[in-house]
């Protein structure tokens, strides 16, 4: 890896390693590799956790139980070797999305504001895998990147007080799930039947930074039915890897 | 028959809170957890607790318990009008309750939040690691929400003798001067500069370590938002970074110039550049202020912050044994460094 990071005290307890200040897959791969590095080392002693982002990994340690300058040392040892490791091939998790209705009922908005017909928006926002840069805001919300700029459309003016758990919405050229129920001003085209976050999971989320999602549309009747089965913890999503799905194009 | 403490009124805000929900920020979840940590191990420690044990976080207005069986319990935190079957219910030491009393914790009179714990901890399950209530999550504490009237709050069996400190009373050095004392009403809380304070003008930075801030209403568990003189960015691309990692106690700077410092329930990541960050060992300080307080801001280095953080542990740690039934209150307590190792001595006079 090159020699393009710096690592920064973020407060006693935490240090912010940035690898770079750009969105970009190859970036957040390094970000990934460091994190996996760390991880597979069984941490260095009184590491608490790590927070990977975009571009950046926050370590938070016990600075009772470690120096932050021996932690820093340590942490550039960790990057410098980081690319050597060699991480897991993605994964896809597919995601059923009912599209418009009730459940998206932003879907006609963006249609409009796209000039496009509402099945050529659902045929682009499913079409790509989105790359999961990073999950934060609230447990297991993904920001994504990789959606079709055709169908970017504003934020809403005023924002919804509740949005259900498993809404699908746009805001500007970013696309997203909300896993709990929450404010918020993006526009909802679809909703997924499937608990994208349960607390009484291992482990809680369905997905995880540095692999993909990709939606598939579904009719109300499955939507049914899928709810009724994520209900009782029958229904299981698909996930493969991303380089199967190459080899069969 | 389990011992249980029967809600009579919630107050305010009260949730059963514990150290926090540590290994799941990478996934968006908030550590959660009291926000005043000194005073709620001081709270477990007097009860003879683990210190993981769940114990109630009381916000401004404290709840009315009904106990049933009996308990040891310790209020520590903010100085509370609080009564004990309509006695005077002392704070910072071990109180035994028996069957059918009345714990009525009314207004904080000093400071923000309470933490009431109670001999063998309470018993909620273990949500991803931790008994802590994420509100906005729903999960956690007692139905993952703050108490309701009726609620039924069952208590852990006491591993130790819960009765050995009961009356035992503590050295005021170990109360948090936050709680003695009263008048002086400016929070100074000791940062440590960035991640982002190159984002910011000079007179930006001016502003945040040269003058006042006050706490406004709209400040809670996730977030304490302050106003006060304008913290500006260099320029309107400086308003925006790439989301990062957000550690406690960061203090994030929006578009507006006003301060948002970042608590147990905020948000893990987010956009805003962070001018500084509070040490820890200042966050139980923070927790205590109340909307209207005046807080004010002083740079330090991250070993000051450091040594503060282990002068807190320290504390901590001759507590148990200034509690413990053969110490006497008056030894006085030395680390001694040999090598690399930290020796914990105690000396009395005799």
């Amino acid at each position: 890896m090159s020699k393009n990071f710096c690592i920064k005290p973020a407060g006693d307890s935490a240090l912010l390693v940035q690898l770079g200040n750009e969105i970009s897959p190859e970036l957040n791969a390094k970000v990934r590799a460091l994190n996996l590095a760390l991880q597979h080392s069984h941490f260095i002693e009184g590491i608490i956790e790590t927070v990977p982002a975009y571009c950046s990994l926050l370590v938070c340690f016990d600075p009772l139980k470690v120096d932050p300058l021996q932690l820093e040392a340590e942490l550039e040892k960790a990057i410098q070797s980081a690319t050597e490791h060699i991480f897991s091939q993605p994964t896809v998790t597919v995601i059923p999305v009912c599209y418009g209705g009730d459940l998206g009922p932003d879907l006609e908005f963006v249609s409009d504001y796209c000039k496009l017909a509402p099945e050529e928006v659902i045929a682009f926002h499913s079409a790509p895998n989105y790359l999961i840069y990073m999950l934060g805001f609230t447990p297991g919300f993904p920001y994504l990147g990789g959606m079709d700029p055709r169908i970017a459309t504003p934020r809403l003016e005023n924002p919804r007080t509740k949005i259900p758990a498993g809404s699908v919405g746009i805001a500007g050229e970013q696309t997203g799930i909300y896993p709990i129920e929450s404010p918020g001003g993006w526009r909802i085209i679809g909703r997924t039947p499937v608990n994208i976050y349960d607390p009484f999971r291992t482990p809680p989320v369905l997905f995880s930074a540095g692999n993909y999602i990709r939606f598939q549309p579904i009719t109300a009747e499955q939507y049914k039915t899928i709810k009724e089965q994520a209900k009782i913890g029958a229904y299981k999503v698909r996930t493969y890897n991303l380089e199967e799905e190459k080899g069969t194009l | 028959m389990p011992t249980f403490f029967e809600v009579v009124s919630p107050g305010f805000l009260s949730t059963v809170q514990d150290s926090g929900r540590f290994g799941y920020r990478s996934i968006g979840m908030p550590v959660t957890g009291a926000l005043d940590q000194y005073s709620y191990k001081v709270a477990n420690l007097l009860v003879s607790n683990d210190e993981n044990a769940a114990c109630l976080e009381i916000t401004l207005l404290g709840p009315t318990l009904k106990v049933h069986g009996s308990a040891v319990i310790a209020l520590t935190g903010a100085l509370f009008q609080a009564t004990l079957n309509e006695q005077p219910l002392p704070q910072w030491q071990a109180v035994e309750v028996k069957e059918n009393d009345i714990i009525t914790i009314s207004e904080a009179k000093v400071g923000a939040r309470g933490y009431l714990a109670v001999a063998g901890g309470f018993d909620v399950p273990m949500v991803m690691g931790s008994r802590s209530t994420y509100i906005r999550g729903k999960i956690g504490g007692f139905q993952g929400r703050p108490l309701q009237s009726g609620d039924k709050l069952e208590i852990g069996s006491p591993s130790k003798e819960p009765l050995q400190y009961v009356g035992k009373l503590i050295p005021m050095e170990y109360v948090p001067t936050y709680v003695i004392s009263a008048d002086n009403d400016i929070i100074t809380l000791r940062v440590i500069m960035g991640p982002q304070d190159d984002y910011f003008s000079k007179k930006g930075v001016q502003n945040f370590l040269n003058s006042t801030y006050i706490i406004t209403a709209d400040s809670d568990r996730m977030g304490y938002r302050l106003e006060g003189e304008r913290i500006e960015h260099i320029s309107k691309n400086h308003v925006q970074i790439i989301s990062d990692g957000i550690p406690l106690g960061a203090v994030q700077i929006p578009g507006d110039g006003m301060p948002i410092i970042m608590l147990a329930d905020g948000q893990t990541s987010g956009g805003y550049p962070k001018v500084a960050t509070v040490c820890t060992a200042d966050l139980p300080l923070l927790a205590q202020g109340k909307p209207g307080n005046k807080v004010q801001f002083v740079a330090i280095t991250r070993e000051e912050a450091v040594y503060l953080l282990k002068e807190q542990e320290d504390k901590l740690c001759k507590l148990r044994l200034v509690l413990s039934p053969n110490a006497s209150a008056t030894a006085k307590h030395f680390r001694v460094a040999v090598g690399n190792r930290y020796f914990d001595v105690w000396v009395e006079e005799r």
